[in-house]
């Protein structure tokens, strides 16, 4: 076996052979039948099936839809490799919550000039509500799922910081399950660090930053948009994993300064909400008063210091595309390090100098809106034709402040599995963080999303992406 | 000056109300413009929830209506005392930086009326002529007329209505300050009008940032800087934030509100 393409391959090597962290499954691989495999991958495509449907109590038409494929060759990291990587991670997490608290407070990187004011003071992410206030324990970010690029041995991006509410560790849980259902034999051969804590750590993580005034018996609940969300299924999983309630807005009221939800027995306090509906939509009497999602008056029991909602509302401020480009300098302004992790270069074309660069290039790299999302007024230079790049660059030099643009990455990747064999496909990684006053704590692995389609380097299940289970080896 | 207030709110809703919350920013501070000597907050009708510090540092109160209401009364009273500062704030500022106050809101973002009103500022580290100068043609150009404008119109509309409350007053004002770079904001509060006890409504007014004095106030509506009958309760960036009461109720119970306020020495 051997890597064809010019990408770094995570398992198969250049010349003969596979890399280290993969000796073992490979061996194991290599005395496998396909046409077991081929069986046992149809045979997680049930398995997922099922328990989609089991997610999707209310409709198996919405299950469906909601299948994302799974692939059976595990994506592996080393023990050593994830050391680096979760270091870098945490001082990104670390330094994410020293910002959110300073932008909402004394604003010190701006009064050091490090950050353009223009940028948060015209940011729609940044919201008012939040200034002069310190959330309970001094947790913005409860919950963060970085995505990592690789496209080297030791070249680690992060793409986005996700630290609003990042989804898909449902999917991380539930590859594990099946691959251990599937493989039991691969996980006595590989020492594989395990992921299945994670409900039980972010109940622990979340009920660590309560309100100062809580008991001791915290009581913890997950607020879902309904049934009609995307990701519906993976909060009343979590719920259920996590054996905590999951509540919709109209079950929640204020009662003697607090929120509370209504079960059987009557009302019970909550002292900590995950809430997975938008910051827009959370509270009807203080932002979007037409929302019928949200809790209305929950930012006033908030800011009474009644409650903790995670995440803090706000925190879109610290993963917008126009401060991503600045993350470098918020690691180093905070931690007084160096950033252990790199930032995809970006070029921002507000810069006369950058500008020019940008425009002599623009057939190489990727631009984007800095307000945009979900694809809207991107060029991809590489894809784009000559007219297209020509029309793109009039667009840029009549509004310059409005674009960044970055090199075209070459993501890593991993091989897949097809009935004539590995082909090789591009991943990216999204480890889950959990931050208390305690620490910060992050589940060795994460997702893995695979672009299924071949030269493809879009991994997004809407855009026919799958997952892979991701291995990090304790030795 | 010792200003004696009493302030009720009285919500009357044609069905039962399932589930209602007001908001409420009618608890004054102490600060170098008044002294609070006592201040009462009663509810009829309903509880007083939790108190808590908004963003601009204003206290406030979240008060939840009986279940099955059909009226709540909510009553603020108290003694202040006042001192003149001819309408100088100063240099007092809280969490919100001061750019935060050169914003647009939904409610003072600037069309073309408010864009031409923003020529008459030249100097962006506030003129007291110019300000003053401002505050005259906003008056005029939108005289006191009480059904010109809602408790939602924006500054540009009230300006193209040609007419409006003291809200409306303040929010062209503010709206045209930040047009031109100076931050600005909106207070509301109680003015004791010198021929009356009972007075029709709260009062509002604007705050200017000037360079070297800080926070400057303007009354546009009655054309001063204010002094002594005025009792400061809230501030933010326009009438929605500084609002001395907003509601929510569930259920399809109508409400109408009636208020009745003495301010007197």
């Amino acid at each position: 076996m051997k890597s064809k393409t010019n990408h770094f391959d995570e398992m198969l090597l250049a010349t003969d052979g596979v890399r280290d962290p993969y000796n073992k499954y490979q061996r194991w691989f290599s005395n496998e039948d396909p046409s077991r495999l081929a069986k046992k991958s149809k045979e997680a495509e049930a398995f997922f099936r099922r328990t989609g449907i089991t997610f999707n109590v209310y409709g198996q038409e919405a299950a469906q839809e909601r299948l994302i494929p799974f692939d059976l060759i595990p994506r592996i990291i080393s023990n050593r490799e994830w050391t680096k990587l979760s270091k870098g991670i945490e001082q990104r997490v670390r330094a994410i919550n020293m910002f959110l608290h300073d932008i909402y407070n004394r604003q010190e990187i701006l009064r050091a000039g490090i950050i353009p004011i223009d940028l948060i003071a015209k940011n729609d992410a940044f919201l008012p509500q939040m200034m002069g206030f310190t959330p309970p324990g001094n947790v913005y970010t409860h919950i963060v799922g970085t995505d990592i690029v690789r496209t080297g041995e030791d070249d680690f991006f992060v793409l986005e910081d996700n630290a609003r509410t990042p989804s898909g560790v449902s999917y991380m849980l539930e590859n594990r399950e099946t691959m251990l259902q599937m493989f039991p034999e691969l996980f006595s051969q590989n020492k594989v660090q395990p992921v299945s804590d994670y409900p039980k750590n972010l109940r622990r993580s979340l009920a660590a930053c309560a309100p100062v005034n809580c008991s001791d018996d915290c009581t913890v609940a997950i607020l879902t948009p309904g049934i009609h969300n995307s990701a519906y299924f993976e909060h009343s999983f979590l719920a259920d994993q996590m054996g905590v309630e999951l509540v919709e807005g109209h079950d929640l009221k204020v009662i003697d300064g607090h929120i509370a939800m209504r079960t059987t027995q009557g009302y019970q306090v909550i002292d900590v909400l995950y809430r997975r509906v938008d910051d827009d939509y959370l509270d009807p009497l203080n932002f979007r008063p037409e929302s019928m999602l949200g809790v209305p008056g929950i930012m006033d029991v908030y800011r009474a210091g009644n409650i903790t909602i995670a995440n803090a509302p706000g925190t879109g401020i610290a993963d917008d595309k126009a401060i991503y480009s600045y993350m470098p300098d918020i690691v180093e302004f905070y931690t007084g390090e160096k950033p252990i992790l790199k930032n995809v270069q970006t070029f921002r074309c507000s810069e006369p100098d950058t500008l020019k660069y940008v425009l002599e290039n623009l057939a190489e790299l990727v631009v984007k809106e800095v307000h945009g999302s979900g694809g809207y007024g991107m060029l991809v230079g590489p894809a784009a034709s000559k007219a297209e790049v020509a029309e793109f660059a009039e667009k840029l030099k009549q509004n310059p402040g409005n674009y960044i643009a970055q090199p075209t990455l070459s993501l890593s990747t991993v091989p897949i599995f097809k009935k004539k064999g590995l082909a090789p496909r591009h991943v990216d990684l999204r480890p889950f963080v959990l931050v208390s006053p305690g620490g910060i704590d992050i589940t060795p692995g994460g997702l893995t999303r695979v672009a299924l389609k071949e030269g493809s380097l879009v991994v997004n299940s809407s855009q026919g992406g799958g997952t892979k289970d991701t291995w990090v080896l304790e030795d | 000056m010792k200003l004696k207030i009493s302030h009720t709110t009285k919500y009357t809703y044609d069905a039962p109300v399932l589930y209602g919350l007001q908001q409420v920013r009618l608890i004054p501070a102490s600060d170098r413009h008044q002294t609070v000597l006592n201040w009462k907050v009663d509810v009829i009708g309903g509880d007083e929830e939790l108190t808590f510090f908004d963003q601009y540092r204003n206290k406030c109160m979240l008060i939840k209506a009986h279940d099955g209401a059909t009226e709540m009364e909510l009553t603020v009273s108290g003694d202040i005392e006042t001192r003149s500062s001819d309408g100088i704030y100063g240099m007092v500022y809280g969490a919100a930086p001061l750019w935060h106050f050169v914003q647009a809101t939904e409610r003072t973002r600037a069309g073309p009326g408010i864009q031409a009103l923003s020529k008459l500022i030249t100097n962006t580290a506030g003129s007291l002529e110019e300000l003053h100068r401002l505050s005259a043609a906003i008056l005029a150009a939108t005289p006191y007329i009480q059904t010109a404008t809602t408790v939602a119109t924006t500054a540009e509309d009230a300006l193209s209505a040609g007419g409006g409350v003291c809200q409306d007053h303040a929010q062209i004002f503010i709206a045209t300050l930040r047009c031109a770079g100076i931050p600005a904001r909106y207070v509301s509060g109680y003015l004791m009008m010198d021929d009356r006890i009972d007075q029709d409504a709260s009062h509002a007014w604007a705050e200017a940032h000037v360079d070297g004095l800080g926070w400057v106030a303007f009354d546009v509506s009655n054309g001063i800087s204010p002094d002594e009958r005025y009792v400061r309760l809230a501030t933010g960036r326009d009438s929605k934030d500084a609002a001395p009461v907003s509601g929510m109720t569930l259920g399809n119970a109508l409400e109408t509100m009636h208020v009745s306020l003495q301010v007197q020495q």
